[in-house]
């Protein structure tokens, strides 16, 4: 029989299981870059492997495949191609997520492609994680393209940045290798945007440093890739002092029992919200204070980010979707100029009178290009001020014109409110990702 | 009032929870005619749960839809119909009988009813109109399901094409569509299993009996334990005996397997998924093991 279950939980009791999985766990979001040799594939499966999180089935599934073509070892990259054609090429084309968890964290990762084609695939993954894990391998040392993925999580905000020296086993475990990639990374980052970065000597395929501490490297006295991941802080990345609710959706149930309940749910984008706080409504900017926070049937004393909630009002002010709700004090400034660093997604290049959708928290409008002004080097970082159009996975500096006013932050301050998608409204395809440097 | 949060941290469940209500209230807003689809499993009723949560007081602003593919487990249909009378929510039930009946797909004798679902529940939401279809389909399901986005595009066939995907970035959801597409959405895509059970038991939802360990008259095919019923009749050589036995996953009743297991609570089934060596499709599931691209290629043809 194929189906087996172990009963064995010799280190915990099924009591403390359940409160693991159901209590303590907190959740870190990371996005995975590495040129195609590097042996991310590699990393991913032994750190799936090592936390058990690949199955005996799927890796039946693996071993047999690997078996048929020929080859003399399991390749793990056959767990995290799931499509036919990556497969085949033997390549990821596209963002694949994998999860695992210890028992301190659930893990997402965003494994995402490394080639240079496939930029807009690495931003997707990067938009959404707390951390960036860059592999190089340590017989190469840095390359256009590890410069390029710290450029575009740097660009992304990625608050926390691993730089995974990967192979050591192949450069006799080297402190010097170490030390030499270790230093020219630095310097190179201090031009870039990295709050936190930790570089860690590995070998993916021995283990070394992974999730156990390696004895080949003993000059090495960092954390391991594991305890880094399990221990980085990331609670404090996000804005607890400026309150941003975007309205989502107007709950208004018209029912006998709830006759007169009108309250605005949305998910938290910054602040921490409270009962009797005073708030201004925008772009309207009429004012109120919030009467009650409810998070189902529920009453709540306070909401903060990345909390899903329905805020009511004390007043019968006019709000919609698309509206959102501020400290009275502290709003953003309702802009139709925005100036923003945009990532192009799509063959069709962007070019300058060009007029797309867009869409910025719950709002959406249209926007028009006004200007590119300079086209970004991801490998050198050089402006090139020249070129007035952006192609695809070309990121530049653009000035645009929005049909409705954004009530927007700076990215650096904010991704949830500094961040919007363009779309070409003939084929409704996402074609760009915009970080707004500012409104005015 | 609940406790206040010094830390201002969300548990794990907790900002899943948020992400999936996000999608719902997105969808809800954005889309002129949701529908969610529901088959009366775990997933579908975790979905049902947070679709709730999404809009109270107000009801969910959607009908669910279910395939049915006339070899559901009795269990299944019994929960899906107290579900529906809790909630007040309005059911569509695509029938792979009535599409048969009508010509809008063809019973050959050896396509599976798993298969004909695809054509019958293309054929619903072209009829009734929907322009956006929830689906309980989870990342870590399956390696095909870990490449799909949250949105997932339809063409006007209801294919998915994973070569050409929208890239989706932060929480910012593109739903346009052409005349005649839809669009699949999976508010539960980063829940994992383990996320599933753990939420079922952080929220007392009542889920189908068959999820727990109960007597069952069984079969083996295919290395896997079949239920004994006429739906599904036995081959020579195979024989049926008593077991005490639970189900992993809930779909057709041909294809289904379930698992000897002694769990009989939600609780003692978390124990069992924590330590568990095999994936509950790799378990349960005699669908996916046509290929190793049997899900990818479902999907492209419109599977959820």
């Amino acid at each position: 029989m194929a189906t087996e279950h172990t009963t064995d939980t010799s280190t915990e009791s099924g009591a403390d299981v359940v409160e693991t999985v159901t209590q303590r766990m907190d959740l870190l979001r990371f996005a995975t870059a590495g040129s195609v040799d590097d042996g991310k594939s590699t990393l991913i499966g032994r750190l799936l492997l090592d936390s058990k999180a690949i199955f005996e089935d799927q890796l039946e599934a693996v071993e047999a495949t690997s078996q048929s073509k020929g080859y003399d070892y399991t390749d793990l990259a056959l767990l995290t191609d799931g499509l036919r054609s990556e497969r085949e090429q033997g390549i990821t084309i596209d963002v694949a997520y994998r999860y695992f968890a210890t028992p301190n964290r659930k893990f997402i990762i965003a494994d995402t492609p490394g080639h240079v084609q496939y930029t807009r695939n690495m931003v997707t993954g990067a938009s959404t994680a707390d951390l960036g894990l860059v592999l190089v391998d340590a017989r190469q040392g840095l390359t256009e393209q590890s410069r390029r993925h710290a450029v575009i999580l740097s660009l992304l905000r990625v608050p926390h940045l691993v730089l995974a020296v990967n192979k050591m086993d192949l450069v006799d475990f080297s402190q010097e290798v170490f030390e030499r990639i270790h230093q020219e990374f630095t310097s190179f980052a201090t031009k870039l945007s990295i709050p936190d970065l930790e570089i860690i000597p590995i070998s993916a395929l021995q283990g070394d440093n992974v999730v156990t501490r390696s004895e080949h490297m003993p000059w090495y006295s960092g954390p391991t890739l594991m305890h880094h991941l399990e221990h980085v802080h990331v609670a404090s990345d996000r804005d607890l002092v400026d309150v941003r609710f975007p309205v989502q959706y107007v709950v208004r149930p018209k029912s006998d029992a709830h006759h007169d309940y009108r309250g605005y749910g949305g998910q938290v984008a910054g602040g921490v919200l409270k009962p009797g706080d005073d708030v201004v409504v925008l772009p309207s900017g009429m004012t109120s204070k919030i009467a009650g926070i409810d998070l189902f049937d529920r009453e709540i004393s306070e909401a903060y980010p990345p909390m899903s909630v329905t805020v009511r009002l004390e007043d019968d002010v006019d709000v919609s979707r698309g509206d959102m709700i501020a400290r009275v004090n502290n709003a953003p400034k309702p802009s139709q100029d925005i100036d923003a660093m945009i990532c192009w997604m799509t063959n069709e290049p962007l070019r300058p009178r060009q007029k797309l959708a867009i869409k910025h928290t719950t709002r959406t409008g249209r926007a028009m290009v006004k200007d590119v002004q300079y086209r970004l080097d991801v490998n050198s970082l050089h402006r090139d001020q020249d070129t007035k159009e952006l192609g695809l996975n070309e990121i530049g500096r653009v000035q645009l014109r929005t049909t409705v006013p954004l009530l927007c932050d700076p990215y650096s301050k904010n991704r949830t409110t500094g961040s919007f998608i363009l779309i070409d409204e003939a084929t409704g395809v996402t074609v760009g990702a915009g970080m707004i440097n500012s409104g005015s | 009032m609940t406790e206040t949060h010094a830390d201002y941290r969300l548990s794990q469940l907790d900002q899943l929870e948020a992400e999936s209500i996000h999608i719902f209230r997105e969808v809800a807003a954005e889309f002129e005619k949701p529908v969610l689809m529901f088959s009366g499993g775990k997933d579908s009723i975790v979905m049902l749960r947070l679709a709730e949560k999404a809009f109270y007081p107000a009801k969910i602003p959607f009908p669910i839809m279910q395939v049915d593919t006339g070899l559901d487990f009795p269990e299944v249909m019994e929960t899906r119909d107290r579900w529906v009378e809790r909630l007040g929510v309005q059911l569509v039930v695509a029938s792979i009988d009535d599409a048969i009946a009508q010509g809008v797909v063809v019973d050959d004798g050896k396509t599976s009813r798993n298969r004909l679902q695809i054509g019958t529940l293309l054929n619903a939401i072209e009829e009734n109109g929907f322009t956006a279809a929830f689906g309980g389909g989870r990342r870590d399901e399956e390696k095909a399901r870990a490449k799909e986005r949250v949105y997932s595009h339809r063409d006007e066939f209801g294919q998915w094409d994973p070569k050409n995907q929208r890239p989706e970035l932060w929480s910012l959801y593109n739903g346009r569509l052409h005349e005649g597409e839809h669009m699949r959405i999976f508010p539960i895509s980063n829940w994992t299993e383990l996320d599933v059970w753990s939420y079922i038991a952080r929220e007392g939802i009542e889920i189908p009996s068959i999820y727990f360990a109960h007597q069952r008259r069984v079969f083996e095919r295919g290395g896997m334990l079949m239920t004994e019923t006429p739906l599904n009749p036995m081959k020579q050589g195979e024989t049926a005996e008593e077991r005490t036995v639970r189900f992993r996953t809930c779909g057709d009743i041909t294809l289904t397997g379930c698992v000897e297991s002694g769990a009989s609570t939600v609780e003692e089934i978390i124990e069992e998924i924590a330590v568990a060596r095999v994936t509950e499709r790799g378990a349960t599931r005699g669908d996916d093991k046509f290929s190793e691209a049997a899900m990818e290629d479902r999907k492209k043809e419109g599977y959820f």
